[in-house]
């Protein structure tokens, strides 16, 4: 049986993925926005760090939130058009296995397929990432599917 | 390219602002050497002399949860109150302590060791004594080994019972140090 990692004390997580964070919401978002995404997203994961249950796949997971954040961020700053092209642009980081099959799904669906499948999170924590409930991280990954099965058969 | 020192500093107060954080430390400076001080919103947690925090992070997250984060903030009164006692101006700490997760015996033990005064000092035995125990001199001396939050729960002040100062979980130095600057010594 495979035993799952055990959860770093946040001080460690926090060390060890800010860099990388940080020059994400960078690229995303510019320098001077990226600041408040930066906090944004350590305190999204600090509120859901006491849920999880396993320490597997952290870096997925703070990258997720990261890409949430800045989503966040952009739907604030700019026209809804452009959204969907920063939506699939590059989350390629945190999602390169499941990337060719999930490359067309809307974004939240995409994001519970490749956490689930991809990184075998549980719903809790896809749903901490996505800033959501369970049961919707759940109904997003099971569309996210159907509409892959779809476009595979089709 | 890294984190500058003002978006980690203002990370840090607002993760303890928002109650976010079960166990936050700093390392402070004292006249007997770097102490890793920690607190949970329960109280003061721990001090320790082993002031690197790559070895203790996870013996906090034990005791308190893995949201452990070194956050000046969460140490200010532990660190004004240390301060104080260092300079000779304050003799009793006015701080409630989170001593959760310690067998009975080990906090009885401790309350009583907490009512020794500044520059006084007792014997293991008479502790032992004190939580009805007379024979447990020994374990008395294990309590105090493991304390956890030393010097505010004072086992610098607990000698053998001919006077020998027998031993300290910090170093013998810092017990002569802490004594010296009560003038129990």
């Amino acid at each position: 049986m495979m035993h799952a990692v055990a959860i770093p004390p946040f001080e460690r997580f926090y060390e060890q993925h800010s860099v990388e964070v940080l020059r994400l919401l960078r690229r995303r978002l510019g320098t001077d926005l990226a600041d408040d995404a930066f906090q944004e997203t350590f305190l999204r994961a600090l509120k859901a760090y006491r849920r999880l249950d396993h320490g597997d796949h952290l870096r997925a997971w703070v990258l997720t939130i990261a890409q949430n954040v800045a989503l966040d961020a952009l739907r604030r700053a700019r026209p809804v058009a452009e959204l969907v092209d920063a939506a699939t642009e590059d989350s390629r980081p945190a999602y390169e296995d499941l990337a060719e099959l999930t490359d067309g799904l809307p974004r939240t669906e995409r994001a519970a397929v490749v956490l689930r499948y991809g990184y075998d999170l549980s719903y809790d924590q896809i749903a901490s990432a996505l800033g959501s409930t369970p049961d919707a991280a759940r109904q997003a990954a099971s569309t996210g599917v159907r509409r892959i099965r779809r476009s595979v058969s089709s | 390219m890294s984190i500058s020192p003002d978006l980690d500093r203002s990370f840090r107060e607002a993760a303890v602002t928002l109650e976010l954080v079960d166990m936050g430390f700093d390392v402070l400076d004292s006249p007997i050497g770097q102490l890793l001080v920690a607190a949970s919103p329960r109280g003061l947690a721990a001090i320790s002399f082993e002031s690197d925090p790559e070895d203790r992070l996870e013996r906090l997250a034990r005791i308190a949860g893995p949201c452990v984060l070194r956050s000046p903030k969460s140490v200010d009164t532990p660190r004004r109150e240390l301060d104080e006692y260092f300079a000779g101006r304050r003799r009793v700490f006015d701080l409630t302590l989170d001593l959760r997760a310690l067998p009975p015996f080990t906090v009885s033990v401790l309350h009583e060791l907490a009512r020794v005064r500044y520059g006084e000092t007792t014997t293991y035995g008479a502790l032992a004594a004190a939580v009805g125990n007379p024979k447990a001199a020994r374990a008395v001396g294990t309590v105090m080994n493991r304390n956890r939050i030393p010097i505010v729960l004072p086992c610098h002040r607990v000698v053998g019972a001919s006077g020998d100062l027998v031993g300290y979980a910090g170093g013998l130095d810092k017990k002569i140090a802490l004594l010296e600057l009560e003038g129990a010594r």
